[in-house]
């Protein structure tokens, strides 16, 4: 019984430090916290082109350690997070991103959603007006239909 | 009648989309660099490292940008594709050694045939990245004017070179040539 109480307890823990586990580097880029964050969002945030599915923060492909190298660089001179994302986005296109940007090319996508909900509910209005009139004429006779 | 049109129609639309989407190939990912001025690069040559390759010396006629590596399966493929299409002489072709053992890719290019009028050494793989390089073999096309023609990814083959790249350097030399 306590055995196996342990053992979930034990579990428990590697769950939960599993986050820090995950981080690919054998050591942080950065001795200060604030540019670590930053540099591990930025990782986050960029897909690496080989594993389609992974950003770089996750990837160990050659071309993932070297956009990590990049960025790293990129922040220990200074650029801004914005800057970065505009290196990457000249290089290898939107794509690149996680977080897609609104442009002109996929702005119906964005837009797809709202859309539709106000074509549904054109639709929805005018089948509903259209049976009532119908049921009106149906049941009441014609003095019904002048509610 | 409308009732019927309407919905069928809707359905057609979506078909065709998901047809052509059936088609594509998901990891192709289009460079943002077409119809952009073609990154600067200054690297040693492969061969000898006192020797910078500069891209701005190839200004003023059509080249092609090849990445290649010994450790990239593709790149054996197209090899003698690569050979046969600089036995042409159409364009100069350039190497750019991606991520590459030094000693590796003087053997390759010594037992399998040098396609190259020169081969650039990217050690570091910056360069790559400034061309937004993401799996070799990738083969750029630049104009006359330092500009991005087109892009292929996957190894070279005569067909494309045949459909993709000789319309585009003809065309590139045809306005470089009324310009001047």
């Amino acid at each position: 019984m306590i055995a196996s109480l342990l053992r979930i307890f034990l579990l428990a823990i590697l769950l939960a430090s599993g986050g820090n586990a995950l981080a690919i580097d054998a050591q942080d880029a950065f001795d200060d916290p604030v540019l670590q964050e930053r540099y591990e969002n930025i990782n986050r945030e960029l897909r690496c082109l080989v594993c389609q599915n992974q950003t770089i923060a996750d990837s160990n492909a050659t071309l993932a350690q070297d956009l990590r190298r990049e960025v790293r660089d990129m922040i220990a001179a200074g650029q801004t997070d914005e800057q970065i994302r505009v290196f990457m986005i000249e290089r290898y296109g939107d794509f690149v991103l996680y977080r897609p940007r609104m442009t002109a090319g996929n702005f119906l996508l964005w837009a797809a959603p709202v859309l539709l909900l106000v074509i549904g509910a054109l639709v929805l209005v005018r089948v509903v007006r259209r049976r009532a009139r119908e049921t009106d004429s149906e049941s009441d006779g014609p003095e019904a239909g002048q509610s | 009648m409308l009732k019927f049109i309407v919905p069928f129609g809707l359905f057609l639309l979506l078909a065709v989309f998901l047809m052509v989407g059936l088609f594509r190939d998901p990891s192709y990912v289009p460079s943002p660099l077409i119809g952009k001025p073609a990154p600067e690069f200054s690297l040693p040559s492969l061969q000898d490292a006192a020797y910078p390759v500069s891209s701005r010396e190839l200004l003023g006629q059509p080249w092609v940008l090849n990445v290649w590596g010994t450790w990239c399966g593709g790149c054996r493929q197209e090899h003698d594709t690569l050979i046969a299409i600089a036995r042409a002489k159409t364009v100069p072709i350039v190497g750019l050694n991606w991520k590459d053992d030094n000693a590796l890719a003087q053997k390759w290019l010594l037992e399998l045939g040098n396609p190259y009028a020169v081969v650039a050494e990217d050690r570091e793989g910056r360069v790559a990245i400034d061309w937004g390089v993401y799996g070799a073999p990738e083969t750029f096309l630049i104009g006359p004017d330092g500009v991005v023609l087109f892009k292929h990814i996957a190894p070279m083959t005569m067909e494309v070179w045949n459909k993709e790249f000789l319309p585009r350097i003809e065309a590139a030399r045809a306005a470089s040539g009324s310009k001047s």
